[in-house]
């Protein structure tokens, strides 16, 4: 039976099975391949995407469990914040390869619209489920801060 | 740190928990507070069973699948033996977690199939920060008067204890924990009987 949801604002119905994790959902029927497969056992916080605003692992989240629901992956991240993190990780040239940057990103923009200025205490507290094969971590700290700062109006 | 034994039910308990059982069912009509009110026709049950029966719901409330969400500090645990959450994941105000490591990134409504891959059951959380309902660490006497005490219990009358001791999903995922995890050791039946039979004596405790 199809599943409706919503991705990226627009109304999506996908006909597969409904245990299927929501990331092949993306990346195979919708064609949003920017979520990646790191671990598929939430360990490594590549996939994460948000559903109703909130983060998941779309690796270990059946597609029944988001029926309905907003879905909002790395193409469809803007606003305030997804540009702030735009803006601030190419000015900083965060990634190295990249392959963990999409859920970094994701998990970041999370932190952004709950605490307007974090610590690095609250980098710590949300970041830590997001792994680097590259260790990029001083630059994503660094990054967060820098995008703390445009978003709260600091830019240029 | 070693999970805390486990103990079954005996079967004496077993007999005298069932001779209370339709009392128990019938209604717990008893108050438990601490210090407890000491008339003597406070309870249903004799305190000899309260505290047989409080021995099984410990025992129970002892298990990691129990202590794992009830620990001490800020950190859930995992495992068989009480390990700190892996990923910094921290209890937060609401014991939802925090930022993009709340319990729900990861643990959904139901076990992720696999072995050691996500558990999950409705409203996966820990207590909140302000009411933490510590079960790690505690000696039998200490978890039994935080439990019968309003203020420290989440102001849950006897009725409310047991109810959610029996009849949570979240509670109940104990028996049934997904692959890789030992389930509660004491069967599901038993313990809610024991639950009744301890609320009906009045919340017993041991000095
Ligand atoms: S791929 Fe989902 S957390 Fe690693
Ligand atoms: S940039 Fe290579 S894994 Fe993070």
């Amino acid at each position: 039976m199809p599943i409706d949801l919503e991705v990226n604002g627009k109304r999506v119905s996908v006909d597969v099975d409904p245990t299927t994790p929501l990331l092949w959902v993306l990346r195979e029927d919708l064609a949003l391949p920017g979520t990646k497969f790191g671990c598929g056992a939430a360990q490594c916080g590549a996939c994460t995407v948000h559903v109703d605003g909130a983060s998941a692992r779309s690796c270990v989240l059946p597609i029944s469990a988001v029926a309905g629901k907003r879905i909002t992956t790395i193409e469809g991240l803007d606003g305030k914040f997804g540009a702030a993190l735009m803006q601030a990780w190419t000015e900083q040239d965060v990634p190295q390869c990249g392959y963990c940057q999409t859920g970094q990103i994701m998990s970041a923009a999370v932190l952004l619209k709950e605490a307007a200025k974090p610590t690095d205490g609250d980098i710590d507290a949300c970041m830590s489920g997001n792994v680097c094969r590259c260790a990029t971590y001083v630059r994503i700290r660094s990054a967060i801060h820098r995008a703390a700062e445009i978003a709260s109006g600091g830019g240029r | 740190m070693n999970p805390a034994p486990n103990p079954r039910p005996r079967t004496p308990f077993l007999l005298a928990s069932a001779a209370v059982a339709s009392l128990a069912l019938a209604g717990i009509a008893v108050q438990c507070s601490s210090p407890r009110p000491t008339e003597p026709a406070r309870a249903a049950v004799a305190d000899a069973d309260g505290l047989r029966a409080w021995d099984v719901v410990y025992g129970v409330l002892q298990h990691p699948r129990c202590v794992n969400c009830h620990p001490a500090g800020n950190v859930p645990l995992q495992g068989e033996h009480l390990q700190l959450h892996a990923q910094n994941v921290q209890r937060g105000v609401d014991g939802k977690g925090r930022f993009d490591l709340k319990c729900a990134t990861c643990h959904t409504a139901a076990n992720t199939p696999g072995a050691h891959m996500p558990p999950g059951a409705p409203n996966w959380h820990l207590p909140t920060a302000a009411m933490p309902l510590v079960f790690e660490g505690k000696s039998k006497a200490e978890l039994c008067r935080q439990m019968r005490d309003r203020a420290q219990n989440g102001d849950k009358t006897p009725e409310q204890l047991v109810e959610h001791m029996t009849h949570d999903p979240l509670v109940l995922w104990g028996w049934s924990p997904g692959e890789g995890r030992a389930p509660v050791s004491t069967p599901q039946a038993a313990f809610a009987q024991a639950a009744r039979t301890w609320a009906a004596s009045g919340c017993a405790c041991p000095e």
